[in-house]
């Protein structure tokens, strides 16, 4: 298990490599700089502003010295000066010596924040987002798909699978507008656009306080966010309770007299979750990255508006920030979903 | 009695006697099981529809996409404001004939329903696109993959690990700008030039194709692969490796035509993402060019105004999702009446 965990881990750290990689060639191999503005700006200033930020080296060079921002701790004797430069996701104290560890670089378009003030401030936001629509997914697409399984070609079935293929069929730019115009235009019950919590954090990623105020904000962009996955999931749900059913072992349950609630919730359920559980990962890491979209809409302040941004201003960093980010975010759930597999069919063995 | 007996014949025509109906073929089969599910049937007939609405779009259209009318901008004709009571204090119906516009027109006077009608073009396009660039490279890489094994099988398919890292919306935004400005000022007569100007006259839409399709091909790969391995190790490519058949053949001839059920299916079920994907592009401004028409900018432009004129992002909110409502059902349709563990059940 332990070693099964390394190797995985030791592959990831290669992928995420490859996937730095291409993104820098990539986005170096895009004609235009970030600091080309429509009014062109003087050759010396350009040039300055390409040494400020080390843009004058060779292009592996700056990749190579991009990557130890990244990995390698810096160490010092004395404490790191709070600028632009020096800014770490990590920085604590050993003994007495001071430790900046993980960089991300300055931002080039908002030229007093670095990358590290984004994922401090903005992510968060997202991951929240991307959370609460993971649980409205789950919480609703669950039930509506066992629901739909145990009244198999019932009107129960037609009438939550129908809703499920309508729920994929309604983007989230079709599903923000309508709600917005429903709940904040017309009724003004919840409010159009923002958050319900700032930075600080608590544990650097929590709200710090859920009341109302926190919940008139996230409801409906949680759901138009969610709902989409949830009929996915509904659908997926149905198909595997089916499947389970027929299974011999659910037979022998019901032969040897257990209650038919016994049956499903103990033996059916437990082990039609297998299939669920392998799309849960893929899909949680969609909806983080997806928060995108939908924070496009509620104008919600989260990390989304700078994917696209960071990319039309050819703002180096924050591109390769976002699209790190994402990607760990990606493999990570990937991982962790291979974790709960074992843990749901333990014939399931890690070597 | 002759008239009995073509009865007979007729009957067992129609799929009535259960003799004749294990004859059929896989294909005939599923497509007479898919006639039966109603729901994939409106759906075809909904997505048929649109094909049409879309070929004969300057037959229908009442007026030209880019037609502006300063004069009459956010244009209301009054059943609009006898459904949507909020839109009174605002709604302008047009002098000459009130009901000029059907659904009225948006903020520079463009009619609404002739942009619904020319903008179900990218969404219906990139609906044939994206499964055709996702089938082309996904299924070749997949089955070169799967066939040959061992090394090969390992590099490519890690490759495909490497890209399924990737945030794939952000992938493609990445790699449309790539192409968009890397081909702005092409060389005269080069291929880039040619690239460029086929993007120009469809208004910016070739490059959300490659962007898309890009990106929409390792889930097919992934599945493919999947799906030969299963099938290669089966006695009749046995068989038809005995008897001296080509690698091509074998994959072509007999793996293919076995294995590519599934894969179809799976692509119907990806064309309403594609469909989204694109209609979030332009909904964020980095689709098709302006005044091409596509049902994602609309909605983007009609949300601005969205609490005075609601009509301006409903109904192509409404388009989009019946487009992506039918594609669905007849999706599903698909998906079950090729589902081989349904075959012979009704």
């Amino acid at each position: 298990m332990g070693r099964y965990i390394l190797r995985r881990l030791l592959y990831m750290f290669v992928v995420i490599l490859v996937v730095s990689f291409i993104t820098f060639g990539l986005m170096h191999a895009v004609p235009g700089g970030p600091f080309d503005k429509e009014k062109p700006l003087p050759k010396e200033i350009i040039a300055n502003l390409e040494k400020r930020y080390h843009l004058d080296q060779p292009l592996p060079i700056q990749y190579l010295n991009y990557l130890k921002d990244l990995t390698i701790p810096r160490f010092s004797k004395e404490k790191f000066p709070n600028s632009i430069d020096e800014d770490a996701l990590f920085k604590f104290k050993i003994g007495d010596v001071y430790v900046n560890w993980v960089n991300f670089g300055p931002s080039y378009s908002s030229r007093s924040r670095t990358v590290n003030d984004m994922l401090r401030d903005q992510l968060p936001i997202s991951i929240q987002l991307g959370f609460l629509a993971f649980c409205v997914a789950i919480l609703i697409g669950m039930p509506l798909g066992i629901l739909a399984a145990l009244n198999q070609n019932s009107w129960v079935d037609y009438l939550c699978m129908t809703l499920a293929i309508m729920g994929v069929s309604v983007p989230v730019i079709v599903l923000g507008p309508i709600l917005v115009w429903i709940f904040g235009v017309s009724t003004k019950v919840l409010p159009v656009t923002g958050w319900g919590s700032k930075p600080p954090f608590s544990f650097g990623f929590l709200p710090t306080s859920l009341g109302w105020d926190y919940w008139k904000y996230a409801i409906m962009p949680m759901f138009a966010l969610g709902l989409s996955s949830s009929a996915s999931i509904a659908r997926l749900t149905r198909a595997s309770v089916l499947q389970t059913i027929r299974e011999d072992y659910i037979r022998t349950a019901r032969a040897k007299g257990l209650r038919e609630r016994a049956v499903v919730m103990k033996h059916a359920l437990k082990n039609s979750l297998i299939p669920v559980v392998t799309i849960l990962g893929p899909m949680f890491a969609a909806l983080l990255t997806g928060t995108f979209v939908t924070e496009t809409i509620f104008g919600i302040p989260g990390m989304g508006r700078y994917f696209v941004n960071s990319i039309t201003n050819r703002d180096y960093p924050v591109i390769m920030g976002t699209v790190l980010i994402y990607a760990i975010f990606l493999v990570l759930s990937n991982l962790v979903v291979d974790l709960i597999y074992g843990l749901l069919d333990p014939r399931i063995r890690y070597d | 009695m002759a008239v009995d007996l073509s009865k007979a014949v007729a009957n067992s025509g129609s799929g009535g006697n259960p003799v004749s109906s294990k004859s059929e073929s896989l294909a005939k089969d599923a497509f007479r099981r898919l006639l039966k599910n109603r729901a994939a049937v409106t759906g075809g007939v909904i997505i048929i529809l649109l094909y049409l609405m879309m070929i004969f779009a300057d037959k229908i259209a009442p007026f030209d996409y880019a037609r502006q009318t300063l004069a009459e901008q956010n244009a209301t004709p009054p059943w609009l404001t006898k459904i949507f009571p909020m839109m009174e204090p605002y709604a302008k119906p047009p002098a000459d004939d009130p009901n000029k516009y059907i659904l009225g027109a948006d903020y520079v006077g463009r009619d609404l329903l002739s942009r619904i009608i020319y903008g179900s073009r990218v969404s219906l396009i990139i609906a044939i696109i994206g499964p055709l660039i996702s089938l082309m490279i996904g299924v070749v890489y997949g089955s070169i993959a799967g066939f040959f094994g061992g090394r090969t099988d390992n590099i490519m398919m890690r490759i495909v690990d490497v890209l399924y890292a990737f945030p794939s919306l952000l992938f493609t935004i990445l790699l449309m700008t790539f192409f968009r400005s890397s081909l702005a000022k092409p060389a005269p007569g080069s291929f880039a030039s040619m690239l460029s100007a086929l993007d120009n006259s469809l208004g910016g839409m070739l490059f959300i194709f490659i962007g898309i399709g890009m990106t929409a091909w390792q889930t097919m790969a992934r599945l493919t692969r999947g799906q030969v391995l299963s099938v290669k190790e089966k006695e009749f490519v046995e068989a038809a490796r005995s008897v001296g058949s080509s690698d091509l053949r074998i994959m072509f001839r007999h793996i293919l035509p076995n294995i590519i059920g599934p894969l179809v299916v799976n692509e119907t079920l990806a064309i309403p993402g594609y469909i989204n994907t694109e209609a979030f592009l332009s909904f964020i401004g980095l689709g098709v060019n302006p005044p091409t028409p596509s049902w994602g900018s609309m909605i983007s432009d009609g949300s601005k105004v969205v609490r005075t004129y609601p009509n301006q992002t409903v109904f192509p909110a409404l388009m989009l999702a019946l487009t992506m409502f039918a594609f669905n059902f007849l999706g599903d349709g698909l998906r079950d009446a090729l589902d081989p563990q349904m075959r012979g059940k009704s």
